[in-house]
Order: C-alpha cells, then sequence, then structure tokens
C-alpha cells in the first residue's frame, strides 16, 4: 500500500498522577483503545471514536482527549475530511458510509431566527398563574361543524370526526428502528412518552412483544421493505406511518447490515438471523401519486378507518407541492424530515448533500396547503436536527403542528454523537445489539431521562409563550409575526415569509 | 356449511368489506361475492379461515394484509393481489397485474395465466411456517422476483415456447427460489442472481406445490412432473455488502 496510514482522529492520554489503575476505561471502552499489560494500562489511540464513555466513567478525571492531534497543512478547500475520503477511496474503489446526520458545516437556519416577546402593551403571561394550553390533536380536521338539536334540546355534534391523535406537549419521538437501536433504546423511550402523553415511532423494524404495554403510544412504520408489518403490528399502532423518505438520505432505500440482525431482531422483522435487511428506495406498489392514495387507503381499510396514517418525506426541492398531493391522499398528517436528520447509517454523500433544510420546508409546505386552502386537511410533523425548545418554537412559528425529535432523545440517553452507529459497539447501549452493551443502559432511568428532557422543553415552551403574550399552541402555530430574520438574505426572508430584525 | 352471498354490483369498497367482515363475525364459512366490477381491497387485513367467491374483476390489492382466508378469482385480478399478505391463498382463473404477492409473507397466490412486472418482488420469508409462494401458470414480465429475500416463485409457462422472456429475474435477490420451467437464457437474470442445479430433491419439495396448482386449475400434473426446470437463487445473501466502506 503505497497511501500508508492517515493520522488518527483522536488522541487519548492517562494522567499517570491521577490515574488509581481501576480498569474502568478498559471494562467499558467496546472499542479496544485499552488493555492492560502486566501493572500498566496502554493506550491505542487510533481506535478512539471520541464517544466519552471512559471520560465519564473514570472516577479520577483522569482521561485527556485531544481531537485531530495530528492535522494535515491547512487548506481552505482541501480539507482534512476532503482528502481522506480521497484516500479512503482511492483504497477501496467503494462508496463511503456514514453515521448521524449531516455533519458539514452549513449555517443553521433556527440560529438566524429570533422570537418575540411583550413589553408594556399586550402584557406577557406568567404560566405559573396562567393555564398554558399545548394539547395538540394531530390528523384531519374538518373545515366547518355542522350541529343538529335533538328532540330533548340538547345540541348534538352531527359532522364526523376524523380519528386524531391526542399530544400533551407538541413533541413526539421519531422512528428509530430495533435493530437500529437496542430495545431498551426503545423501551426507555416507550416508557417515557406513555408517561408524557406523547407517542413515539417504531421505525422499520416492527414491534417487540416487550413494546405491547406502551402500544397506544406508538406510531408502527410501514416502509418498502415492509419488515414486522402484519395485521396484527397495524392493529396495535395508535397511527400508521408511511416512510417514503429520510432527510438523512433521500430518494434511497435503507440497509441493516446483517451482523445486527441478531435472533430477537429477526424475530420481530420476521427475517432470517444473520441476512441483510434491504429495504428498496421506493416501495414498489407505489410509483405514482395515485398509487400513495392506494396504499393509505389499504391501511385504513386494514385497520377498518379507526387510525390515522401519517406519510413521511424528506424535505426535498420540491417538497411543497408533494406535500399538498399528499394533502389530498387520504393522509392524516405529513411527517417532513430535514436534511440534518440523523441515521444509523447513509451514504456519506447523500447526508451531506441532498435535501434541504426543514426551516424552510416547514414554511414551503404551510405556505403552499394554506394557499390551496387545504391546511386544515393535514397536520405537519416536523423533524430533522432539532435541538432545543427554541428550535421547537421556531417550527411551530413557522407552521409546523409538533415536531418529532430523535438524535435529542439518544443524547438523553447518554448517546454523544460519535457517529459510529453502523458499528453495533455502542459503548452506551444504544446502537448495538450486543448483550452485555445493550444491559449497559437501564430502561427504567433511561425513561427518567427522556421524559426529564421533553419535560424541560415543555416548560420552556410556555415560558416562551407566555412570554409573547399567547397562552395555546394555536396561537404560536404558522404565527411568522412572532418571528424575526437576523442576517438572512432577502431571498431566504421571503421563503420564510419572515421579516427581518428590526422591521 | 355457512354460505353467504352478496352483489357487491355499484358497491364501493368499505362498505363491502364490512358486509365481508360483518359475515365472517357471524360465522360464515363461504362468502360468495356476484358482480365484482374493480372493487379494490377486497380481504384487507382480513382473518380467519372464511373462503371468498369473487366473481368478476376485482380491483387492486386483493387480499393485502390478509391472514387466513382463500379467495377464488373467476375473473383477472388488479395490480398486486396478495401484497404483503401473511397467510391463506389466493386462486385467480385469469391473468394478474404488476407486483403481484408484493412483500408477501406466507400463504400461496397461484395465477392460472400471466402476470405483469416485478412479480413476487421482496417476497420474504421466516422460519418454515412463514414460507410465501407464488405459482404462475403463463408468463411474467421484467423484474420477477426482483429484491427477493425468502420463499419460492414458479413459473410454467403453459402455451409458451419458453416460460419466461423478459429481462432482470432476481435482480438483487438475496433468499428464496425462483423455478422456471425449461431453459432460462442466461441474459434474462437480473444482477445478484445465479442459476442453480434443480435437483430430483428440488423436484420432490415442489411436486406438492405443482399438484396442488393442477388440481386448482383442472391440469394433469404428469406433465409438470416429467420436465426440466431452471433455478435461481442468490449469488450471495448480502448483494450489496461489497459497495460500501464505512468513514
Amino acid at each position: 500500500m503505497t497511501l500508508g496510514s492517515v493520522p488518527p482522529k483522536f488522541k487519548v492520554d492517562i494522567d499517570r498522577y491521577q490515574c488509581m489503575d481501576c480498569g474502568r476505561c478498559i471494562e467499558n471502552c467496546s472499542y479496544g483503545v485499552y488493555r492492560r499489560e502486566g501493572n500498566k494500562i496502554l493506550i491505542e489511540s487510533r481506535k478512539c471514536t471520541g464517544c466519552l464513555r471512559c471520560v465519564s466513567m473514570c472516577p479520577r478525571d483522569a482521561i485527556m482527549l485531544t481531537e485531530k492531534p495530528v492535522d494535515y497543512r491547512s487548506h481552505p478547500l482541501w480539507t482534512r475530511e476532503a482528502r481522506e475520503d480521497i484516500i479512503k477511496q482511492a483504497r477501496s474503489g467503494k462508496i463511503i458510509l456514514s453515521g448521524m446526520g449531516n455533519a458539514r458545516d452549513l449555517p443553521v437556519v433556527y440560529d438566524h431566527l429570533l422570537l418575540d416577546a411583550c413589553q408594556v402593551t399586550n402584557p406577557s403571561i406568567d404560566p405559573l398563574r396562567e393555564p398554558m394550553e399545548l394539547r395538540t390533536y394531530i390528523g384531519k380536521k374538518p373545515s366547518k361543524l355542522k350541529f343538529k338539536k335533538t328532540e330533548s334540546g340538547d345540541v348534538e355534534l352531527e359532522t364526523k370526526l376524523a380519528p386524531n391523535l391526542k399530544l400533551n406537549t407538541p413533541i413526539m419521538i421519531g422512528h428509530m428502528s430495533f435493530g437500529a437501536i437496542s430495545l431498551n433504546a426503545q423501551l426507555s423511550m416507550a416508557k417515557a412518552v406513555t408517561e408524557l402523553g406523547t407517542y413515539m415511532g417504531t421505525g422499520e423494524g416492527g414491534l417487540h412483544e416487550a413494546l405491547y404495554p406502551y402500544q397506544d403510544h406508538m406510531i408502527v412504520q410501514v416502509a418498502s421493505g415492509r419488515f414486522g408489518v402484519n395485521i396484527d403490528y397495524l392493529e396495535r399502532g395508535a397511527a400508521i406511518e408511511i416512510k417514503i423518505g429520510q432527510g438523512a438520505k433521500p430518494g434511497i432505500g435503507g440497509h441493516l447490515p446483517g451482523e445486527k440482525v441478531s435472533e430477537e431482531v429477526s424475530k420481530t422483522r420476521m427475517i432470517p438471523v444473520g441476512s441483510d435487511a434491504i429495504s428498496p428506495a421506493p416501495h414498489h406498489d407505489i410509483y405514482s401519486i395515485e398509487d400513495l392514495v392506494q396504499l393509505i387507503r389499504s391501511l385504513k381499510e386494514a385497520t377498518e378507518w379507526k387510525k390515522p396514517v401519517f406519510v413521511k418525506i424528506a424535505a426535498v426541492h420540491n417538497v411543497a407541492p408533494i406535500a399538498a398531493g399528499i394533502a389530498r391522499s387520504s393522509a392524516d398528517a405529513v411527517v417532513i424530515d430535514g436534511f440534518r436528520g440523523g441515521t444509523g447509517a447513509a451514504p456519506k454523500v447523500f447526508r451531506d448533500n441532498v435535501g434541504i433544510p426543514i426551516e424552510v420546508a416547514i414554511a414551503s409546505v404551510d405556505q403552499k396547503l394554506r394557499e390551496q386552502g387545504v391546511r386544515n386537511e393535514i397536520s405537519i410533523i416536523a423533524s430533522g436536527g432539532i435541538r432545543n425548545s427554541a428550535d421547537l418554537a421556531k417550527s411551530i412559528a413557522l407552521g409546523a403542528d409538533a415536531v418529532n425529535i430523535g438524535t435529542a432523545a439518544l443524547v438523553a440517553l447518554g448517546c454523544r454523537v460519535c457517529g459510529n452507529c453502523y458499528r453495533n459497539l455502542c459503548p452506551w447501549g444504544i446502537a448495538t445489539q450486543r448483550p452485555d452493551l445493550v444491559s449497559r443502559l437501564d430502561p427504567e432511568r433511561g425513561a427518567v431521562q427522556v421524559s426529564n428532557l421533553i419535560k424541560g422543553w415543555t416548560y420552556e415552551l410556555s415560558e416562551l409563550m407566555g412570554a409573547a403574550g399567547i397562552n395555546s399552541i394555536e396561537s404560536l402555530r404558522g404565527n411568522r409575526d412572532r418571528l424575526r430574520g437576523y442576517m438572512l438574505d432577502e431571498g431566504m426572508l421571503k421563503i420564510l415569509d419572515v421579516l427581518p430584525a428590526g422591521a | 356449511m355457512k354460505m353467504v352471498r352478496i352483489d357487491a354490483r355499484g358497491m364501493h369498497y368499505t362498505p363491502l368489506n364490512q358486509k365481508i367482515r360483518a359475515a365472517v363475525a357471524d360465522g360464515a364459512e363461504e362468502i360468495v361475492l356476484d358482480n365484482i366490477l374493480g372493487q379494490r381491497f377486497i380481504g384487507d387485513g382480513l382473518r380467519g379461515n372464511v373462503r371468498i367467491i369473487i366473481n368478476g374483476v376485482p380491483g387492486g390489492d386483493l387480499g393485502m394484509f390478509m391472514s387466513g382466508p382463500t379467495c377464488i378469482v373467476h375473473g383477472n385480478a388488479e395490480h398486486a393481489p396478495g401484497n404483503t399478505m401473511d397467510r391463506g391463498m389466493l386462486v385467480i382463473h385469469g391473468s394478474a397485474g404488476d407486483a403481484v404477492a408484493h412483500s408477501m409473507r406466507g400463504g400461496k397466490v397461484f395465477v392460472k395465466n400471466n402476470i405483469g412486472y416485478r412479480g413476487g418482488i421482496h417476497m420474504k420469508q421466516y422460519e418454515v411456517e412463514a414460507r410465501p409462494i407464488l405459482v404462475v401458470g403463463g408468463t411474467a414480465h421484467s423484474f420477477l422476483g426482483e429484491y427477493m429475500a425468502g420463499g419460492l416463485v414458479l413459473v410454467f409457462g403453459i402455451g409458451k415456447d419458453k416460460a419466461m422472456t423478459d429481462r432482470g429475474i432476481g435482480s438483487g435477490i438475496h433468499g428464496g427460489e425462483i423455478i422456471i420451467r425449461g431453459e432460462v437464457d442466461d441474459y434474462l437474470l437480473g444482477i445478484g442472481a445465479k442459476k442453480f442445479k434443480f435437483t430430483e430433491s428440488d423436484l420432490e419439495r415442489i411436486a406438492p406445490i405443482i399438484k396442488s396448482f393442477c388440481e386448482q386449475f383442472g391440469y394433469d400434473a404428469t406433465d409438470f412432473l416429467n420436465t426440466n426446470y431452471t433455478k435461481i437463487g442468490p449469488a450471495s445473501s448480502r448483494p450489496f455488502a461489497s459497495k460500501y466502506v464505512w468513514e
């Protein structure tokens, strides 16, 4: 090999003066950075992924981690990444796969949007004293209500209402499958959403028996591989989501490597142990918008029109007309996943280059549906890189009904976003099926952490709303007057339909 | 035997399926549907052991998510009969459209004549009890058994010089088998598909399926037992493993 090795990504050091030689670093590192030789702990820095498991478990803070200890000659165009990708492909001739979401340093629109607050006129509301209405209903809303008078003089609703999901807070957890993540990770989140009165997705990996007690808070997914899908699965879910696309890799299918198809994963997906689980790029019964209508109706017909059906698409250039088509297709909600959405594995070139930011997708979809008079026909759920309650509030002000979080929920479980999800070695017990690693994540404690995160965001959302003099989530939804753009260009402000700061 | 007759003339599929469900709940063992004309989703998500006789041409997604019943169609079927079907049987006394048996996980689909494109696409199998079987009397268009992950597709080519003349057979196949009567030209095979020797034990294995098909449509099974077949399967259970390198 004439290319030699590339410099290690991290340098790990142990402060030998602090170290008490307890060996927790050796036990905890599933990547094999540490080993004991004689009475010494030796370090192999090249194996480090920066997952920080050892640092967080070291009782003496004796471990030091340096990123990029040896760097290349700096160059604005030929970055380290650009050079290393070329070296990798010169060696292999293959497609580069990567974990987690878009890792490019592109401007974040959320960070250029500022929220409003009341001063003097329109007093702000104190959420400690006044009730704040955060309850959100996801699903079709009638354009008008018809009533009739009964013989006894009572008034009765004549309009037939479509089934809706009732959320106590406009935060749900998106679809991460059993297979991509561990059962303990799914269980932690399922317990949390059940306690809080919100929902989470199953992903395309079936519904494990252990999750049946939480099924009323689980949205079951039907993706192009149809793994784990049967009538029993469809009936168990609170709602059904058809996955067309994903923000991290729009336009391509999914692929769970055989290594992660363990006994339990195989049972839940209903495929043989160790075989690749391939989800094709398109659904092969959907080649047009009419076919999508047919799949939606087939799911509704199978479940006797009792379940809302969502359609998830990746945010791509024509997201607004696509969503408008979906709004007319009997779907109850459209889930839009922006280009910063996470994933267990995606081709790097897709992850970093395909799709558009969720912020602009929400704005243009909401705008288009309102122009066409069909906004009430469908709810908008936004996902893909929502990091905090400010991103949540801004998403709703841009026009979303609710958001899905993914990475944020995993971080609440211990994830440090190292991006090695595909290796089945996650030392936090999240993105792995190895029993010894999975057992590191206690679902009871995990549930408390996820629930705490959602509670914290919910408190912050009510504070932000109160400060803006808004006491109901409905008055925030699509209320772009309460947003201002900061350092955004005119074209972007127009798409977002937001005034510049100061105007 | 409790039999129920439903006249479906001009009826939308939702009330039709409601009537079928009500009849099944009421203990019907056979349901005859007359004047079927394009109603989609017949038997969608239906459980039980009921036998449904369909007189006419049903619409798309016949028997989708179905788990147990048998549907006998006296006519042709539209696209994707047996879509994501779990258990049960579809017998079609005619031809069917595209994506027949799409993602089917168990049960049988027998089609007397021809099927369209992408037949048996992404069929999958889990252990022995959940093994889907698609049998086609005539021929199939391109991409037969594409992305197939398990189960069996059997094509007889009755009345044809060659059972298969369309390309892309088994492209991306990573499990299961496609068995075609007679010879299959190499150029018809899709990426990732490979021919295997069809052995005596293979014939022994599929003989009950051949007999069952012939019984349904009144053919003499000996014609199909004393003949040669081509077996096509996956070149690898991990067809895309060599396409990627990790970051």
